[in-house]
C-alpha cells in the first residue's frame, strides 16, 4: 500500500473519516505519521476553542478580581483558586463522572459526556482561570500615569476601559499568555486518558501514539513524531502570538517593547 | 475493622458509612495518599540534581557540554510532558533490561527486537519472574520516580540557570580577584548566592510538580486515581458487603479538595519562606521589608 492511499485512508481517522479499523500489525512509519498527525486535528480543536471562549471569560475574571465590591471579587478569586489550585488530570475526571451522573437526569445532558463537549467546557474554564490570573497581573501593573492621563482627557467607564485599560493589560500580558496558549494545546493531550472515552477510537496525537507504542512495545518511534508535531504546533502558536505582540507593541519605541519570552514554567 | 461492622447489610446512616470508609481496600486508599506525598519527597532531591547538573553543564566552558546541559533542559519546553511520561517508562525499562541482558546473557544469539516484541532472556527480566509482589511494585515506583526526576530535573535546570545569571557578575569578579579558581567561585561565591533567585521559580515548579503526581496513574502506580476509580465504581450487593452506585463524582471531589489543601498549605509556606529568605538580600523585596520596618 502506498503512502498516498495511506493518507487517504487515515488522514482523517480521528474524526470518523476514512477507513474504519486501525491497523493492527506491521505498521509502517508512514501509518504511524499519518494516524498521529490525524489525532493532531483534535489537539487543535480543543486547543483553539478553549483559548477563543477563554479568552472572552479570562478578561471578565481578571477584572472581577480586581473589582472593589467583594461579592464580584471573591467569587473571581475562588474561581482561580479551584481551577489552578487542582491538576487538570483531576478535573477531567471530576467533570467526567459529574457529566454521567447529569445523563442520568435528563438526556439533554448526553453530549457532555462526550469529549468534543465535556473536555472543551473543562479546558475552557481551566484556561480561563490560569489566564485570568496572568491578566490580573498585568491589570496591576498598568502604569499610573497612563491611567491618570485617561482621566485627564475625560475618558470614563467603557470608552477608558476599552481604549486604554485593556489594550494596555493585554500587552503587558500577552509574553505571559503565549506560553499558557503552548501549555494549553499541551495540556489537550490529557483528554483521552481521563475519563473521557475516544468514541469508535477517535483519539488525539497521544491517544494514537500510546496505540502504536503499546501494539509495537516499541516507543521510540511514536513518541518522537508526536513530538514532531507538537514542535511544529509550538512554533506555530509563538509565530501567530509573536505577530499580534508586534501589533500590541507597534506604539512604543524599539528598545521598550516587550520581547516574547517563551518559558516552560505552566503545567497543571 | 469495628466490632459492629460483621455484619453491614444490617447498617444504616452514620454506621454504615464509617463501616464502609475503614474497609481494607480504603485502608489501600488510605496509603495511596502516602505514596503521593513519598513521591514528592523522593523526587525533589532527585529533580534538584539533575537539575543542578543540566544548569552547570549548560555553564560549560567546553561546548559540547554545555550543548547537553542546554538540549536537556530545553528539550521539554515544546512537547508535552505526558509524551514524557509514557515515552520514558517504557524506554527506561527497556534499556535496563537491555543493558542487563548484555551483561548476563552475552551468548544470546536471537535479536532482541522480533517483530512486535521485546525479547530478553529470562535472567535480565526485571523484576525477575520469580520476585515477590512487592518487588514488582517497589520496581515501578523506582521507574516512575527516575522519570519524574528526569522530566522535573529539566525544568528545574531552567530554573537554576537562570537563577545563576541573576547572580550579579560583579560578585564572580570579585572573588576572581581574591584569587580564587573558576571553580572556588562556583561553589563558594555563586552557588550560596543562586537560591534566593530560584526560590520564586522552585516554588512554581512545587506547585507544577504536586499537580504532576496524579499522572503517576499513567505509569501503572495504584496511587489515588487508581483506587478512586475502583472504589467509586458501582458496586452490587452480590459481589460487595457494602453495595452503592456510581460514587466516582464524591471520590474525584475528595481529591480534587486533597490537592486544593496541599496547594494551598504550600502557598503559604513558600510566602513564608520567601520573606525569610529576602531578609537582608540587596533584592526589591529585601528593600521593600527594609523600609517597612520601624
Amino acid at each position: 500500500m502506498s503512502c498516498i492511499q495511506t493518507i487517504a485512508d487515515y488522514g482523517l481517522r480521528s474524526i470518523g473519516i476514512g477507513e474504519r479499523l486501525l491497523p493492527r500489525a506491521d505498521f509502517t512509519l508512514c501509518q504511524q505519521f499519518t494516524l498521529i498527525g490525524s489525532g493532531m486535528i483534535w489537539n487543535i480543536y480543543f486547543g483553539l476553542l478553549a483559548l477563543v471562549f477563554g479568552f472572552f471569560l479570562a478578561t471578565a475574571v481578571a477584572l472581577g478580581k480586581g473589582s472593589r465590591h467583594w461579592l464580584i471579587r471573591k467569587p473571581s478569586e475562588w474561581f482561580i483558586f479551584l481551577f489552578r489550585g487542582s491538576p487538570l488530570f483531576i478535573q477531567f475526571f471530576f467533570a467526567y463522572f459529574s457529566f454521567l451522573s447529569l445523563k442520568s437526569v435528563h438526556p439533554l445532558f448526553d453530549p457532555l459526556s462526550a469529549a468534543w463537549l465535556g473536555a472543551l467546557i473543562v479546558l475552557f474554564l481551566n484556561t480561563s482561570a490560569y489566564s485570568a490570573e496572568i491578566f490580573f497581573g498585568a491589570l496591576k501593573s498598568i502604569p499610573r500615569g497612563d491611567l491618570e492621563a485617561a482621566d485627564a482627557y475625560g475618558f470614563t467607564g467603557w470608552h477608558r476601559f476599552r481604549k486604554i485599560t485593556w489594550p494596555t493589560m493585554l500587552r503587558l500580558a500577552w509574553p505571559a499568555y503565549t506560553n499558557e496558549a503552548i501549555f494549553l494545546f499541551h495540556a489537550t493531550t490529557l483528554v483521552f486518558f481521563s475519563g473521557f472515552p475516544a468514541w469508535q477510537q477517535r483519539g488525539d496525537a497521544l491517544y494514537y501514539a500510546s496505540y502504536f507504542a503499546d501494539k509495537t512495545f516499541n516507543p521510540f518511534i511514536p513518541y518522537p513524531i508526536l513530538a514532531f508535531f507538537f514542535i511544529l504546533l509550538t512554533l506555530t502558536v509563538i509565530g501567530i502570538y509573536g505577530q499580534v505582540n508586534k501589533r500590541l507593541n507597534r506604539h512604543l519605541p524599539e528598545a521598550r517593547r516587550r520581547r516574547l519570552k517563551i518559558r516552560p514554567n505552566l503545567i497543571r | 475493622m469495628f466490632e459492629s461492622c460483621a455484619d453491614p447489610s444490617l447498617l444504616s446512616g452514620f454506621d454504615w458509612l464509617s463501616c464502609y470508609l475503614t474497609t481494607g481496600k480504603h485502608m489501600g486508599f488510605y496509603v495511596s495518599f502516602g505514596v503521593v506525598l513519598l513521591l514528592l519527597a523522593v523526587v525533589v532531591p532527585f529533580a534538584l540534581l539533575f537539575g543542578f547538573a543540566g544548569a552547570a553543564a549548560s555553564r560549560a566552558r567546553f561546548w559540547p557540554i554545555s550543548i547537553l546541559g542546554k538540549a536537556y533542559s530545553s528539550i521539554v519546553r515544546g512537547v508535552p510532558d505526558i509524551a514524557f511520561f509514557l515515552f520514558f517508562v517504557i524506554a527506561l525499562d527497556q534499556m535496563f533490561e537491555y543493558t542487563r541482558h548484555r551483561i548476563l546473557c552475552p551468548d544470546w544469539a536471537e535479536p532482541v527486537r522480533q517483530g512486535n516484541d521485546f525479547v530478553v532472556c529470562d535472567a535480565a527480566k526485571l523484576p525477575l519472574n520469580a520476585s515477590p509482589q512487592w518487588v514488582h511494585e517497589t520496581y515501578g515506583f523506582f521507574l516512575a520516580v527516575l522519570t519524574f526526576a528526569i522530566v522535573y530535573g529539566a525544568f528545574t535546570a531552567q530554573v537554576l540557570y537562570g537563577a545563576m545569571r541573576a547572580v550579579p557578575h560583579a560578585q564572580i569578579e570579585t572573588a576572581e580577584a581574591y584569587g580564587m579558581s573558576h571553580t572556588q567561585a562556583f561553589w563558594r561565591i555563586l552557588v550560596p548566592q543562586m537560591w534566593v533567585y530560584a526560590l520564586p521559580g522552585l516554588g512554581n515548579l512545587w506547585m507544577i510538580l504536586i499537580k504532576a503526581t496524579p499522572l503517576l496513574f499513567l505509569l501503572g502506580i495504584e496511587d489515588i486515581v487508581y483506587w478512586a476509580r475502583e472504589l467509586g465504581g458501582t458496586k452490587s450487593a452480590k459481589f460487595s458487603a457494602y453495595p452503592h452506585g456510581d460514587w466516582r463524582m464524591y471520590y474525584f471531589g475528595a481529591l480534587l479538595v486533597f490537592y486544593l489543601s496541599l496547594t494551598w498549605v504550600s502557598e503559604k509556606v513558600l510566602d513564608r519562606l520567601m520573606r525569610r529568605l529576602s531578609r537582608g538580600q540587596a533584592t526589591a523585596a529585601g528593600d521593600a521589608m527594609r523600609k517597612v520596618a520601624p
